[in-house]
């Protein structure tokens, strides 16, 4: 059914927002946000901590109601369709909230009972059996959840959030807390499920959205403050940057990414404690494989051990601190009123 | 109600992976065997009689209910789970229903453990089961009053010691005039008016196995109350 219902409102966006508006007291958390997700798409949904990420991702899930503004889901409405709302989103909250007492199996089979829609396409098993494989938990299956590593909680945090097969998931802060290579398994794991689904990704996290997201909505003190693509965003600051070193002196990089036609943004000399060795930011038009690979190429051409390149998160970063610039601004202002 | 009935059975589940579970199981035979064959004085009375026990159960309620309930909800919030949980799609009442379906199935149980008692009874003498029946049909309502009441305090909490602190005053205040009028005087009027909302005076009937359409009416009452109480704390709480 939920495969269906999805299809027949394939023309509306998966997400819709209009001005919400949330206040708790006299902190107003989100100040008429309004943003849009079409299906197939991995919106990064930033800001810094407390720029209202996780309020507007509760009034989406159904746990709060805006004061003000309306959401949708699938075209339900988050509020007088909750239910069919909630159906259509797999959610996995910030910090992970799960049953530790609880086996893995058991709370898999609680979970997909739970989440059941009529006319379900899969039978039970065969849904937890899909999101065992799909998030590789078989090798703690039938352990009890508070015995399981982090990075395997987390993953039973995602089978939950995929047991209905939900057109949208929606994560929040998913790496928060884990180690690097916990990081990087959830982020193989979200790019995969990214392929079949609208994922909105919450985080504060730059290079995971980089990594991860097509498109960015970026909210501070409650407002939105940018809806955009990376690329879009990223050219915010001039264009994307590549970080690059290499073990040569200054002078002969800098001579093959003239060659290039590459715009070097900084070029100082010492990298990995390497003598001669020198580490560049070069301004690209994009982050495409054709593009570093024909600095690569260049380098190697030229006889320069390549030691690093890699995409820098300028645009983003730039972006975030000109919004804590203003935040400064704004509470200095404050203090003197 | 199929989710309620799911919800029940988690919440079954997860007190049996926790010590309170066994802890309810074990406290009430034991105590109610106890102040029943010891301290109640059924071998000086010679008589095949369970009204003592019966009577019993209203004061032992007031520990053990708030005991079965007081992590229902305060758990959930303390440790974040309700938020998933309000992001399923349960609607209130199945959380309400499955709550309290899960607490009393616990209850019946730890009930069921004390057939013990009547058990032996009948063993020492001629037992009528007629009254034993309804008196524990009657306890399973006055349970289901105590657990509903139980619930409410703890979705208003995230600590489950305030939960069943709070609890336990509560269900100690609605059974304490039949205990203190006696000994306090107050005008029949006022006596009347405590007395019937008072847990035990409404239970006695129940416990000689008299269904009385005002006693069954008081605990159905009291139960909804307290359930309605609770569905409206969680849709305060969640669309707040």
């Amino acid at each position: 059914m939920m495969s269906t219902e999805s299809g027949a409102r394939s023309e509306q966006p998966v997400v819709q927002a209009e001005g919400l508006v949330k206040s708790y007291g006299e902190v107003r958390a989100l100040q008429g946000v309004s943003f849009s997700i079409p299906a197939g798409s991995v919106v990064g949904f930033l800001g810094p901590n407390g720029a209202g990420k996780t309020t507007a991702i509760k009034v989406l899930t159904g746990s709060l109601a805006a004061d003000e503004g309306r959401a949708r889901i699938c075209g339900h409405d988050v509020e007088s369709e909750s239910q069919a709302a909630r159906a259509a989103i797999g959610y996995l909250p910030e910090n992970n909230p799960l049953y530790p007492e609880m086996r893995v199996d058991r709370f898999l089979r609680f979970s997909w009972q739970a989440q059941q829609v009529e006319g379900a396409s899969e039978t039970r098993e065969q849904a937890i059996e899909r999101v065992v494989e799909a998030t590789g938990l078989s090798s703690v299956y039938r352990r009890a959840i508070g015995a399981c590593s982090k990075g395997y909680r987390q993953r039973v945090g995602f089978a939950q959030a995929l047991l209905h097969d939900p057109p949208l998931l929606i994560l929040d802060e998913p790496t928060n807390g884990l180690d690097p290579l916990q990081v990087v398994e959830i982020r193989e794991l979200i790019r995969r499920l990214g392929r079949t689904k609208t994922v909105l990704l919450t985080t504060h996290v730059l290079p995971e959205v980089e990594a991860l997201a097509d498109r960015v909505v970026l909210i501070h003190q409650g407002h939105k403050v940018a809806d955009d693509s990376l690329d879009a965003l990223a050219s915010a600051d001039g264009g994307r940057l590549v970080q690059l070193s290499v073990q040569a002196a200054p002078a002969q990089l800098e001579a093959v990414l003239q060659q290039l036609g590459l715009e070097v943004v900084q070029l100082r000399s010492g990298a990995f404690g390497l003598d001669p060795s020198c580490r560049a930011l070069v301004r690209v038009a994009s982050f495409a494989g054709e593009q570093l690979a024909a600095i690569a190429q260049a380098v190697q051409q030229a006889d320069l051990p390549l030691l690093e390149l890699a995409p820098h998160a300028g645009g983003l970063e730039a972006l975030f601190q000109s919004l804590d610039a203003t935040a400064q601004v704004q509470k200095t202002a404050e203090v003197q009123a | 109600m199929r989710r309620a009935v799911l919800l029940a059975r988690r919440e079954c589940a997860a007190a049996f992976d926790s010590p309170i579970a066994y802890v309810v199981l074990a406290t009430l035979p034991v105590l109610t065997a106890l102040f029943f064959f010891v301290l109640g004085g059924f071998f000086a009375g010679g008589t095949a009689d369970l009204r003592a026990f019966f009577a019993l159960l209203p004061l032992v309620l007031i520990l053990i209910a708030p005991a079965i309930t007081m992590r229902m909800w305060a758990e959930e919030r303390r440790s974040g789970t309700e938020e998933l949980l309000f992001s399923y799609p349960f609607r209130v009442r199945e959380l309400v229903l499955g709550k309290w379906l899960g607490a009393l199935a616990l209850l019946a149980l730890a009930l069921l453990a004390t057939i013990l008692v009547p058990l032996t009874v009948a063993w020492l003498g001629p037992l009528d089961w007629g009254p034993v029946i309804g008196g524990y049909l009657g306890a399973l309502l006055l349970g289901g009053a105590c657990l509903a009441a139980g619930l409410f305090l703890s979705a208003v909490t995230a600590n489950q010691i305030v939960a069943w602190l709070l609890g336990v005053l509560l269900l100690a205040a609605l059974n304490l005039p039949s205990l203190l009028l006696p000994f306090v005087p107050v005008s029949p009027g006022t006596a009347r008016v405590l007395l019937a909302v008072d847990l035990r005076e409404r239970f006695q009937g129940l416990a000689r196995g008299v269904l009385a359409f005002g006693d069954l009416a008081y605990f159905v009452g009291f139960t909804a109350f307290f359930l309605c109480l609770m569905g409206l704390v969680l849709e305060n709480r969640r669309f707040r």
